[in-house]
């Protein structure tokens, strides 16, 4: 174990060469939805509960059941009124469970990448050949799905090894959605290859926002809208929405929400875009 | 560092759900509902009329809401006896100023003890609902089958003897249930449960029993507890969902909107106010107001 998992350079927020986004925009944003499969009864990590109950969670399981049989839509409908592509994580079992929202996502010309096979599997204490194994699932599953190769990676409930982002990179994966540390992609040091820092975010994520910071709806509007607003003002700035269908899409929530992409839409300044055409007009310019 | 390498097996990777509860159907699929009237959002308020005893159980969970202190925990006693002797009062007299039928999911110790209660709510036209027996009366898995089944036989024959009507829906504590619940509950009669909530329009389990998603995000319990914030913004939200409901229901088919109501939070003085306006905003806006059994009745003609 280590206290510093030396993954990237200290690189201080001011004196850096200025990015470019094309159309000379401001920010690029990207809405990353997670499209996911919870089970009902998986079997014990050593380390993690997927419940807090005994099985089943009926509330648990059945608000992110939510998400798959109605809210999903109802996201994605408003996201592309406004003009805004998903860059899903996807727990790749939703490919056999529900190939239907998958597809869902693919005719909107979503990107696909991976958050695990299924967000109740935990990758703490996977051995090598265990993670090449979710791994390899991962690119097979989601390339018999839809075709697409996926460049991205987000572990299965934020759970990993040290190995995860070596081996991603061996895999010729391009970006980690992993790391928190900055508002503009980053170089991250591997053993094996390229791979680069995609900014994410935990605190506008719409879980964070409902249900740590307890905002209403109204107020996670609100607290997009200013996001954005700041990384414009600054400039060659990475916004990452991520959402999860069955939190965005709950009734009350989906009309201020959709309020908030309109505005950001509106601004002008704002690259909407995939994380992959992020990742390629930054390393451009690198 | 290595796993059991059978956590790497997934036997249940398939099309559909990892369970034969209920089969996979996306609501946008569905045929489309048409509500009584022409209405575009059915409102379905029900509210959860509780007891809790002063000596709470840990198996096979402690109920939300329950006591919190040592014994004997008067706060928490006394003050969800608030809700059932003054908060309900105001709730129902709202319900009567709107001229709305609701749904009461009552724990069946309440009619022991008060059936003064039930004859009110009988008496303005309310459906019953059983919630169980009081609120050490939760299910989990691990529950005794013959234990569960007595606890859901003891609340329907008992709201059936004090109301006189035999209660065709159930709501679980904390929308709880075991692996024998949905079957305990058919066999026992009962026609729909209100306790998942992955759904907005009613749908039928494999074995026949109908559920009647209550959104738990919905609920006053959820956004004036939990989450707290304020009852304006619990009624903005309210207005908020049925506005966006409102809109899918005029190409997609009726939608529904579900408000779960704690008589010992929302039927607080500085709340009902807000709440008594929400209610008269959907009137206005055209809300069709029916029962947990209207609901189901309009719905299950269509199927």
């Amino acid at each position: 174990m280590k206290s510093d998992p030396g993954l990237y350079d200290f690189v201080p927020y001011r004196s850096r060469a200025p990015i470019v986004w094309p159309g000379g925009k401001q920010v690029a944003v990207w809405v990353a939805p997670n499209l996911e499969y919870y089970e009902i009864d998986p079997p014990a990590h050593p380390r993690r509960k997927a419940w807090t109950k005994v099985h089943p969670d009926v509330v648990g399981y059945s608000h992110r059941d939510h998400g798959n049989r109605v809210s999903h839509w109802r996201m994605a409908d408003v996201m592309t009124r406004h003009g805004f592509p998903g860059s899903v994580s996807l727990s790749v079992a939703l490919c056999q469970h529900h190939p239907e929202v998958v597809a869902d996502g693919s005719a909107r010309g979503w990107e696909f990448f991976s958050h695990g096979i299924y967000n109740t599997r935990y990758a703490y204490d996977m051995d090598e050949e265990q993670e090449r194994a979710i791994i390899e699932d991962s690119i097979r599953t989601v390339r018999e799905a839809t075709g697409q190769t996926i460049r991205g990676w987000l572990a299965p409930a934020l759970t990993h090894t040290e190995n995860t982002l070596d081996l991603i990179a061996e895999y010729g994966l391009d970006y980690t959605c992993d790391l928190y540390h900055d508002d503009q992609p980053q170089r991250v040091k591997t053993k094996t290859g390229d791979l680069i820092s995609m900014p994410y975010s935990l605190e506008v994520n719409d879980h964070y926002g409902f249900f740590v910071y307890n905002m209403s709806p109204r107020d996670y509007a609100d607290t997009l809208v200013r996001q954005y607003r700041r990384l414009a003002d600054e400039g060659g700035t990475v916004m990452c929405i991520p959402l999860h269908a069955y939190l965005i899409g709950q009734p009350h929530r989906i009309g201020p929400f959709e309020e908030a992409l309109r505005e950001i839409a509106a601004d002008g300044r704002g690259w909407l875009t995939t994380a992959g055409e992020i990742a390629d007009a930054w390393a451009k310019q690198q | 560092m290595t796993l059991d390498p059978a956590y790497l097996d997934y036997p249940h990777r398939q099309h559909g759900y990892d369970h034969d509860i209920y089969g996979w159907s996306a609501l946008k699929d569905r045929k489309p509902v048409a509500w009584p009237g022409g209405a575009n959002v059915a409102v379905w308020i029900c509210v959860s009329l509780e007891f809790f005893p002063l000596t709470p159980t840990d198996t096979p969970f402690r109920a939300p809401g329950h006591m919190q202190t040592a014994y004997p925990d008067y706060r928490h006693y006394t003050a969800r006896e608030y809700g059932t002797r003054v908060g309900f009062y105001r709730l129902l007299d709202a319900f009567a100023k709107a001229h709305i039928k609701v749904s009461v999911a009552t724990n069946s110790t309440i009619a022991e003890r008060y059936p003064s209660i039930i004859a009110d709510i009988v008496s303005a036209g309310h459906e019953i609902v059983a919630h169980s027996t009081d609120m050490n009366g939760t299910i989990a898995t691990g529950l005794p089958e013959a234990d569960e089944r007595a606890l859901i036989s003891t609340s329907l024959d008992t709201l059936e003897r004090v109301s006189g009507t035999r209660a065709t829906g159930w709501l679980s504590i904390a929308r709880s249930q075991s692996w024998n619940t949905p079957r305990l509950l058919h066999e026992a009669g009962v026609r729909y449960c209100c306790d998942w909530v992955n759904d907005e329009l009613p749908y039928r389990f494999e074995n026949g029993l109908i559920n009647l998603p209550l959104n738990h995000e919905l609920s006053d319990r959820q956004i004036i507890a939990v989450q707290q914030q304020s009852a304006d913004s619990y009624a903005q939200q309210m207005c908020d969902a049925f506005d966006w409901l409102a809109g899918e229901a005029a190409t997609q088919g009726g939608r529904m909107l579900p408000l779960h109501i704690t008589p010992y939070i929302m039927g607080l003085p500085y709340r009902i106010d807000a709440f008594e306006r929400l209610l008269a905003d959907l009137k206005a806006n055209g809300a069709w107001f029916a029962s947990g059994d209207e609901i189901i009745a309009a719905w299950d003609v269509q199927q």
